[in-house]
């Protein structure tokens, strides 16, 4: 028997949904084949906002990869667009001069973003913010320019704005109305927001309309309608959106603002169907993925021809995905003489909230500041509550456990992907589900953009009860497994695996050979695991810890040698500028962290170059301890009150090549002044009068974090003792690529100082710390030992061809 | 037109490390040439099509490498670049006679 053609045009966010339900209904029933112009695998569009503000990357969004498509037998075109429906013959013509006939067409277009037609919108520099390619756009662009600005102060146009603040331009928001969010917020929410978004670093340009985009072929300017104007490299125009009709328009699709469609999601011409932003029902048209999703959901049943209510319309409520600013807002909004509120206001902290009653009955609410009432309050309002229940259930407990217990079965957890209470209940009893990625992976909730995360953590305590472990509510370690860091690690050391790719085999990897993420993760924690077994795998090591050097962006590589300390000597001075002369180094250059760095070496050199310098390695590359600062101290110094050089050369030659989770450095200081800056280290030590104060955690780089101070000791002894124990726990507990800065804030301060109180515990950890050191060795000379090292790595094959 | 395809060794098998890649120039071309995990050898251009990326120092996992830049997943049977980026690298023939690997070029 002929399977049943389904033919889907556009590869987004409502469309593929809608496949998956009717899959979920039937996975067998029909032959399906999807259109999408863009040429990328249906991707998550909501993150793009993340991906601009650098939380996550294009490459961690997408919802279906192309395996998804083959698994399912799904007939995928990319970048392939549909010109023409044929509705009488039942086909679709596309530009590739392709012919596709169907017994169902689905039409899930979209939006195309509106640009405001004003003279030069058509300038290099003009973009919107839609799609892959705007984004990446904007994020070139910030490379070489400056100065953004961005027409539209809705949501899409403040996360457009703090993206590119994020990196590093200059923003102008510019608005047409003298109240950002006007669609959302009310005057008092939208005016906290601007003060909010000022103190963040941008700029408003309100009651603004725009005139003209100046420029010759790129734009340099924005002249307004009232004659001011401003200097720009970059134009956002998030001015709004418009249905994607044009297609079925020109097929003879009846089209209103969007292509019209009753509650099943059928047009007026048999068996075509409309779903996601270019559709209108019940004359509104939705911007939002839930009520997309909702759409897909009845029209899969009634495709399949299953008893179904049909989509009824939805309440929407929106957040803004800027961090640092909690705004929330949900149905009506706007004041009426038939209204009442509730209002809350406190200019002082910041917070302010009304909630708008209708005939006595929730209608809306606008929430600055604090939003954790935000679910409760769409809960309300989307089934019109009476206000009393909403005043009692303000004294049950705030908590997010007292929230969700308090919740229906069918009410909705998930908004964005319609997953109830129920659902997600039962999929955790069903299947022994216990982490919130678990509950992703199985239900999708908190698969779109992750707002419901808190409340599906507290749903699995409160469903799991005393067996809930919240330690394990981690992420997994890549997308070729759902187990998380901590799962490995226990797996492997109980199943005692021994190989990377037995990891991969027995834990039931998904990918073949893991990838960049995950093998150099289960390197590190099979040789932390068994230091004197495990034989290191150079081909799961990042380049620049299997070449031993840090490489370049045209390819050669940069050479640093240790010094110990930051100290060193007329005769090493020499040696490296004999080899600087001798290798034709392009730049030698002083670090940051106190030693020289020859820059701009062929990979062929290496080996002859660090046999010339007969110096071990400063691994300025590595995952292990980097450098130790000093300052001069008391033997030169006025203020020194200790040996800094001396105890930080000692430090640097015992942990040297120790592997670590992510680079570790440390400095000594002699005195408070802290001239070694020890306050930014992950573990700087401080002199003090008869003693040293240890910190730990600093950081001096993306993310600044002045170190905690963690204990004070008397001797270098017990310097020594402690940096053992606090490095090894560290290698025992972070996960993999965690800096100690973002592992003490995760496990927190207290509980490391709280296990390495007990002495038993760190002489445990210092005898496991000294059995892997015992057995690291100095990786420049393997390589100028090993014939095969430097034949197979660092030789390049040069062959003669006659032409 | 026909193309001449010219037949090089370029290595004994026991030299190219496994999993890893190698540099291969020939005359101007700068090829990297992969032993997977299988066995298999394949030999794709040096240049990573996003920023000029050394293709043989990248991680290889199965068919793939990944560039060791900005992390581009490149398939080096066919070139393609995997999604969400886009792109491809020219790709030649290697072919395993006894123990010795040559190219045609
Ligand atoms: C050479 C040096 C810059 C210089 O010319 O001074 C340098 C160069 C690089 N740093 Fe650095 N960092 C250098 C000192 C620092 C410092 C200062 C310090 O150590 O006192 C910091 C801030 C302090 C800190 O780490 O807490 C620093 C914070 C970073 C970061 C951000 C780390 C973070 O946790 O946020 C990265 C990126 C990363 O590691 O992921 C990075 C990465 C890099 C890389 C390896 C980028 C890369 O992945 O290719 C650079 C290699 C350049 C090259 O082509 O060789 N570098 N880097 C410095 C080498 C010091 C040394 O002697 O080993
Ligand atoms: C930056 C940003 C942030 C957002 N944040 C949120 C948020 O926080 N919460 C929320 O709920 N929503 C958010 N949204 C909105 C949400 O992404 C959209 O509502 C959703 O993607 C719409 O889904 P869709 O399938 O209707 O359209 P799309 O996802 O746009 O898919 C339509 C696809 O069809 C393709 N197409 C169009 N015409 C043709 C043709 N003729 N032939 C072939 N293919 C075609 C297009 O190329 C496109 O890929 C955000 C949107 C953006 C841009
Ligand atoms: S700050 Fe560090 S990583 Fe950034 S360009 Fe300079 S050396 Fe490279
Ligand atoms: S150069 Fe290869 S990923 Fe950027």
């Amino acid at each position: 028997m002929t399977k049943e053609k389904i033919v889907l045009i556009g590869n987004g966010m409502a469309g593929v949904r809608s496949i998956e339900e009717l899959l979920k209904i039937d996975s067998d029933r029909f032959h399906i084949t999807i259109f999408g112009e863009e040429p990328y695998p249906n991707y998550n569009r909501i993150q793009l906002s993340k991906v601009l503000q650098g939380d996550t990357e294009i490459a961690d969004i997408t919802l279906n990869d192309w395996n998804w498509y083959a698994k399912n037998n799904i007939q995928i075109y990319s970048g392939e667009k549909v010109m023409q429906i044929d509705a009488e013959n039942k086909a679709v013509h596309t530009d590739k001069k392709r012919v596709v006939a169907y017994d169902k067409l689905i039409i899930a277009t979209g939006s195309v973003p509106f640009i405001i037609p004003v003279p030069g919108h058509e300038k290099e520099g003009v973009t919107a913010f839609r799609d892959i390619k705007d984004c990446e756009k904007m994020i070139n662009t910030s490379k070489e320019y400056k100065k953004a600005s961005v027409i539209g102060g809705g949501l899409l146009g403040l996360e457009a704005a703090r993206g590119l603040l994020n990196l590093g331009m200059d923003v102008n928001v510019i608005h047409l109305a003298d109240v950002l969010m006007e669609r959302q917020l009310d005057e008092t929410a939208g005016k906290m927001l601007q003060k909010e978004l000022e103190k963040q670093g941008m700029s408003f340009l309100m009651n603004k309309q725009t005139a003209e985009i100046l420029g010759e072929d790129r734009v340099e300017g924005i002249r307004f309608g009232d004659g001011e104007q401003i200097e720009t490299d970059l134009v956002v125009m998030a001015a709004g959106i418009r249905p994607n009709t044009s297609l079925a328009k020109e097929s003879g699709i009846a089209v209103n603002r969007g292509i019209l469609v009753n509650d099943y999601m059928e047009t007026n011409i048999p068996d075509v169907y409309a779903v996601g932003e270019c559709a209108e029902h019940r004359e509104v048209v939705y911007g939002l993925v839930a009520p997309l999703y909702e759409q897909g959901k009845a029209m899969a049943a009634h495709i399949c021809d299953e008893p179904a209510a049909g989509y009824e319309g939805s309440v929407l409520s929106t957040q803004l995905k800027v961090s640092g600013v909690d705004v929330f807002s949900v149905g009506e909004i706007v004041e009426e003489e038939e209204t009442k509120t509730i209002k809350m206001f406190d200019d002082w902290k910041g917070v302010y909230k009304k909630v708008l009653i209708r005939d006595g009955k929730m209608a809306g609410a606008v929430l600055f500041g604090d939003t954790s009432e935000g679910n409760k309050l769409l809960r309300l309002i989307n089934k019109k509550a009476d206000v009393e229940e909403y005043i009692g259930a303000a004294e049950e407990a705030a908590s997010g456990a007292g929230l969700v217990a308090s919740m229906d079965d069918s009410e909705l957890i998930c908004g964005c992907n319609g997953v109830s209470k129920g659902d997600i209940v039962c999929a955790i009893k069903e299947k022994d589900l216990t982490t919130v990625d678990e509950v992703k992976g199985c239900t999708s909730a908190s698969r779109s953009c992750g707002g419901c995360k808190p409340l599906v953590a507290d749903l699995l305590a409160h469903t799991l009860g005393d067996s809930f472990d919240a330690s394990i509510q981690k992420e997994a370690i890549c997308g070729c497994t759902t187990l998380s860091r901590d799962e490995v690690v226990e797996a492997i050391r109980e199943k005692g695996l021994s190989h990377t790719r037995e990891v991969m085999n027995v834990l039931g990897w998904s990918t073949e050979g893991g990838c960049s993420k995950c093998r150099p993760a289960l390197n590190y924690y099979l040789g932390m695991i068994k230091p004197k077994e495990y034989e290191d795998e150079k081909e799961s090591r990042f380049v620049n810890e299997r070449m031993h050097g840090n490489i370049q962006k045209d390819g050669t590589y940069s050479v640093v040698p240790r010094m110990y300390g930051g100290v060193t000597s007329a005769e090493d001075l020499r040696k490296i500028a004999d080899v600087a002369d001798k290798y034709k180094v392009p730049l030698i250059k002083v670090t940051g962290g106190q030693r020289i760095d020859l820059f701009g070496v062929k990979k062929e050199d290496l080996p002859g170059m660090w046999a010339d310098l007969d110096m071990p390695s400063g691994y300025a590359y590595g995952k292990t301890l980097r450098t130790v600062k000093t300052c001069v101290g008391e033997s030169f110094c006025r203020f020194g009150t200790q040996d800094s050089m001396g105890l930080g050369v000692r430090m640097e030659k015992k942990f040297e090549r120790i592997g670590t989770p992510h680079k570790f450095k440390m400095a000594v200081s002699a005195c408070p002044r802290n001239c070694a800056e020890s306050g930014i280290k992950d573990l700087g030590v401080v002199g003090v009068d008869g003693g040293w104060e240890l910190y730990v955690g600093g950081n001096g780089g993306t993310h600044l974090r002045a170190a905690d101070l963690f204990c004070k000791v008397k001797t270098d002894e017990e310097v020594m003792e402690m940096i053992g124990a606090f490095m090894q726990y560290y290698r025992e507990d972070a996960v993999y690529l965690e800096r100690t800065s973002v592992w003490v804030e995760r496990v927190g301060l207290d509980h490391i100082k709280e296990v390495l109180a007990d002495k038993a515990t760190r002489d445990a950890l210092n005898a496991r710390i000294d059995e892997a050191l015992s057995v690291t060795k100095e990786p420049w000379k393997e390589v100028i030992d090993s014939e095969k090292t430097r034949k197979e790595l660092y030789e390049t094959e040069l062959v003669s061809a006659t032409k | 037109m026909e193309k001449v395809m010219e037949k090089v060794r370029i290595a004994s098998i026991q030299d190219l490390p496994e999993k890893m890649g190698k540099t291969v120039r020939v005359g101007e071309l700068e090829l990297a040439v992969f032993k997977l995990g299988n066995g298999k050898v394949t030999a794709i251009e040096n240049r990573c099509p996003h920023k000029g990326g050394v293709l043989a120092e990248g991680i290889v996992s199965g068919e793939h490498v990944f560039c060791p830049m900005h992390d581009w997943k490149i398939c080096t049977t066919d070139g393609q670049v995997q999604a969400p980026d886009v792109g491809c690298v020219s790709t030649y023939k290697a072919v395993v006679e006894n123990d010795d690997v040559f190219l045609l070029i």
